[in-house]
């Protein structure tokens, strides 16, 4: 029987249940020493000097400097970041010295010793400070990025504001938020005495992003990089880009020091200086008819990268292209801009720009059907966009979608009419506590956004083994997910084989093809099918080699394969991914396909606000979601359970406080994620299409969840309370302010045209 | 340098009689996981809010990264590593395994033993009392559902349920 859409045995359940499974931290070898990194403590300066400080052994202790990095970059996209400081401070958290010993005490005094002194130099802080340019940090005018998505007309359609097409603007921010995996960051470096090959193993998402920095950092071909994953306890994106770092650190101070080096950052450390989801502010104009179709959408989109550049030009173009949403509009204007802070840089976190932008969107929506005196639902009803009709870049729909009876069925699942009234009814009475409902309705594009799978060109491969059964060799990593058993299932559904016969390889750049990073929902979809392909061509070549005859069963395969493996010594293929035909992007105008396939959302919350407390809780929560195929249902479902809480987190709990750039609040006791005790039922539904292009029909899953719960939380506060939250997270203190100051939160309308062309105030 | 003040501190890890050599204040967690090699607890914060490095200290769980391991001396202590039987899981991990209790795998042991604590204390919890007797112990990964339905399953395991 097909393994595909059964809840087979998570292939590490056992390591992971039995507390076997090996993360960094639990590993050490012989000569092992630790890694410390010494920071900068001033946001933006010049390094006059560095001094080592009496009382410590300091020829005991192996130090790195920038003069010990041959080529001082951590490579990504624009290169901008050094591994280390060398003369000039960007932010706070800057690595300025690396220092290892066997003694993590002594390294601790150490570290408290190094004393960097640096000359200050202005710096900003906020989105704002850096558009305004007044203080420039980063190129000519400290934008990184600048996209626009241009659709219509939209000056033209703003003219027509008048009497029967009103205009709504609105303003809507979004806060930082720390991935918090529970699994620290950390990476161990080996360097070969005789070949100076270094080895690198330790917690991340991207192993090939590791084996390219460490390339580019030491002048290195691949055979000289290796790169293997370990267990890693969660990622979320905050183990996309910045294990590269730790990685050129750890085989920094293992070169110098000639042993094997470990780096685990404590959680302070990791919280402050790691990458964390980019803040936003977004403006929407929307003129719309009186009787509620969308006639322009005008958005200027901005979010902030921090001190480098790092992967903020993708986070941004996945945002722009979200911020008009799963709606028919047709005229749309975007700008959006990716801006330099003195911040440490922020990164890649599960959305990756699409929930700050559909925060904007889908509150501003609420918004406008308030102004237009219809319910929101209605609202959205009007303006969904339906196969054939065009998103924001031109992008056709081929989803067989209908997102009008999606909305229905979470409207009937959560009784939403029945509810809305009640709460109302009870509201109206003046009690402490006010209940409220609503919504947010969604789409999130799966895979890399516009040409990037061809620029990727991922590949996978499999290879028979001796005793029958088949590998699966890709470099996708497997972070709590279900990497590796989605993979095991879709392999073994492709032979006909069981999902045991079935090993998935660990990352190891030594073994496996590049089958591209751990990200933007793609491993399953994107490489799902690449699994698929290369299993079948296993089968295919014991076929055509007359070794397996068709029809056979399992068993009649692992002889095959074992006989094949013993008589030629190898069975091995490979699958590269090829773009389907029909996709065509516009990189320069941004125009056309900008992703594969969307996978399509509309969630619910029922909240619940204490007036005394100013304390908002999420009673009940509904999640109705089509994803293509769902390959394992409790995966799948944990996926949208786990993706949700971190939504309420982020529109509730998770405040990160800055002072200076730096996170004040480095610590879990200040800073606060979901419990147990905070989480609602999350009840979890899918609408299942097969996605031609996906293996058994899958898309992509992974960052849909974080996408909807801010928006519906926030709507259901304005349900219960009839104030309007701009900004997340929405924690007692600003629904305080936001009621002391209810008057102003209204969404300014205008009914005359207003000034200005191509630009956004 | 500093003169060395380790002591002989004898405990009971999982049933077995172990002694450490080590500074009486110096973490329980750091005793398990390198002094004794157990290294199913975790460390998560450091500061005892995630939970990650959870134990049971004569059945009662506590954070050991918040333990001096002199606080210990001559108590039983239980880890992750001791719940199964030879390869048999206990029920509690068999239900996590099943009903994806565990996702990346990092809060599931102190997750694990929290459960446990309860299951002794209350052998027929509501989703209520799992909520309350988790809450000290941090999940990034599965928004909690079916950490909540993992308890229950053992709960029905424990009753010899198929």
């Amino acid at each position: 029987m097909s393994s595909i859409g059964q809840p087979v045995l998570r292939k590490e359940a056992h390591a992971k249940v039995t507390g076997r499974a090996r993360y960094v931290d639990d590993v050490t070898m012989p000569g092992l020493i630790h890694g410390v990194t010494v920071r900068s403590s001033c946001a933006r300066g010049r390094i006059r000097g560095i001094t080592f400080g009496p009382g410590i052994p300091w020829d005991e202790i192996t130090v790195v400097t920038a003069r010990d990095v041959p080529h001082n970059v951590v490579a990504l996209i624009n290169d901008d970041q050094p591994a280390l400081a060398d003369g000039v401070i960007n932010h706070p958290e800057e690595p300025v010295v690396l220092l290892a010993h066997p003694s993590r005490a002594l390294l601790e005094k150490a570290r408290a010793a190094v004393h960097i002194d640096v000359e200050p130099l202005p710096a900003v802080f906020t989105i704002e400070d850096a558009i305004a340019a007044r203080t420039v940090v980063w190129g000519a005018d400290n934008v990184f990025k600048e996209y626009w998505i241009r659709k219509g007309d939209v000056d033209a359609a703003l003219a027509r504001v008048a009497a029967d097409v009103v205009l709504v603007e609105g303003e809507y921010a979004t806060g930082a938020q720390e991935q918090l995996y529970i699994e620290p960051n950390g990476m161990i470096a080996v360097v070969d005495a005789a070949s100076g090959a270094i080895t690198v193993s330790g917690s991340m998402q991207c192993p090939y992003y590791i084996q390219k920095a460490l390339m580019k950092l030491f002048g290195v071909g691949p055979e000289h990089a290796r790169v293997v994953q370990m267990e890693t306890g969660g990622g979320f994106g905050g183990k996309e880009e910045y294990p590269s770092m730790i990685a050129v650190h750890a085989a920094l101070l293992a070169k110098k020091s000639g042993r094997p080096v470990k780096i685990v950052y404590d959680r302070a450390e990791d919280m402050a200086a790691t990458t964390k989801r980019h803040p936003s502010r977004t403006r929407h104009r929307t003129a719309i008819t009186r009787d509620g179709r969308i006639v322009a959408l005008d958005i200027d989109f901005a979010i902030d990268g921090g001190a480098y550049s790092t992967l903020s030009q993708v986070v941004l173009s996945r945002g722009c292209i979200h911020a008009a949403g799963p709606y028919d509009v047709e005229n749309v204007r975007i700008r959006a801009r990716a801006v330099a802070t003195n911040a440490p840089p922020h990164g890649a976190f599960r959305g990756f720009g699409a929930p700050q932008s559909l925060f904007a969107l889908e509150r501003h929506m609420d918004e406008v059907a308030r102004v237009l005196g219809l319910r929101p639902e209605e609202l959205r009803r009007r303006n969904f966009v339906r196969q054939g009709q065009t998103l924001a870049t031109g992008q056709v729909v081929r989803d067989d979608v209908d997102m009008g009876a999606m909305l229905e069925r979470a409207m009937t699942l959560s009784e939403w009419n029945a509810k809305r009234a009640c709460f109302a009814e009870e509201n109206a009475r003046g009690g402490p506590v006010r209940r409220g409902m609503g919504l947010a309705t969604f789409l999130h594009g799966t895979g890399f956004t516009g040409s990037g799978e061809k620029h990727l060109a991922s590949i996978v491969g499999a290879e028979g083994m001796a005793d029958g059964r088949v590998r699966v060799l890709a470099a996708s990593t497997e972070i709590g997910q279900g990497t590796s058993t989605i993979f095991a299932q879709i392999a073994a559904d492709a032979i006909g084989v069981g999902y045991d016969d079935i090993e998935v390889a660990t990352p190891d750049t030594r073994d496996v093809p590049n089958s591209g990073p751990t990200v933007a929902s793609r491993t399953c979809t994107i490489v799902g099918k690449l699994v698929e392909s290369a299993a079948s061509s296993i089968k295919a070549q014991l076929v055509a080699a007359g070794t397996l005859r068709e029809p056979y069963d399992a068993r009649a395969f692992r002889e095959a394969c074992a006989k094949y493996v013993r008589e030629h010594g190898r069975l091995r293929a490979t699958a590269e991914y090829v773009q389907p035909k029909d996709i065509t992007w516009d990189e320069e105008r941004f125009r056309g396909d900008a992703y594969g396939a969307y996978s399509w959302a509309v969630y619910v919350a029922q909240v619940a606000v204490d007036m005394r407390t100013y304390e908002a809780r999420v009673e009940d929560f509904w999640a109705l979601q089509e994803v293509g195929k769902v390959i394992h249902p409790v995966l799948a479902a944990g996926q949208i359970e786990g993706g949700v809480a971190q939504g309420i987190g982020w529109a509730l709990f998770e405040n990160v406080v800055w002072k200076d750039g730096r996170m004040a609040n480095d610590r879990m006791t200040d800073y606060i994620v979901p419990t147990s005790a905070d989480v609602p039922p999350i009840r979890v539904v899918f609408d299942e299409q097969p996605y031609a292009q996906g293996p058994h029909g899958a898309k992509g899953i992974g960052e849909l969840p974080m996408d909807g719960p801010a928006p519906a939380i926030a709507n259901a506060i304005l349900d219960a309370t009839g104030v309007s939250v701009r900004r997340v997270p929405a924690r007692p203190e600003v629904l305080f302010e936001s009621m002391e100051s209810a008057g102003s939160s209204e969404a300014r309308v205008r009914t005359r045209a207003p000034e200005g062309g191509d630009r956004v105030a | 340098m500093t003169v060395s003040r380790d002591v002989d501190i004898a405990l009971r890890v999982n049933g077995e009689e172990r002694t450490a050599c080590v500074h009486p204040m110096r973490r329980l967690l750091d005793v398990l996981r390198e002094d004794l090699a157990l290294t199913g607890t975790k460390e998560g914060c450091g500061e005892g809010e995630c939970g990650a490095c959870a134990v049971l200290v004569d059945g009662k769980l506590v954070d050991s990264c918040l333990v001096p391991v002199a606080q210990v001396r001559g108590r039983e202590v239980t880890t992750i590593e001791g719940l199964a039987k030879r390869d048999t899981l206990a029920s509690i991990q068999q239900a996590f395994a099943e009903l994806g209790g565990a996702q990346c795998g990092i809060c599931t042991p102190g997750m694990i033993l929290a459960a446990r604590a309860l299951l002794d204390r209350v052998p027929d919890p509501t989703e209520s009392d799992v909520r309350e007797a988790l809450a000290g112990n941090i999940c990034r990964c599965t928004g909690y559902t079916r950490i909540f339905e993992s308890v229950l399953r053992a709960v029905q395991l424990e009753r010899g349920a198929p």
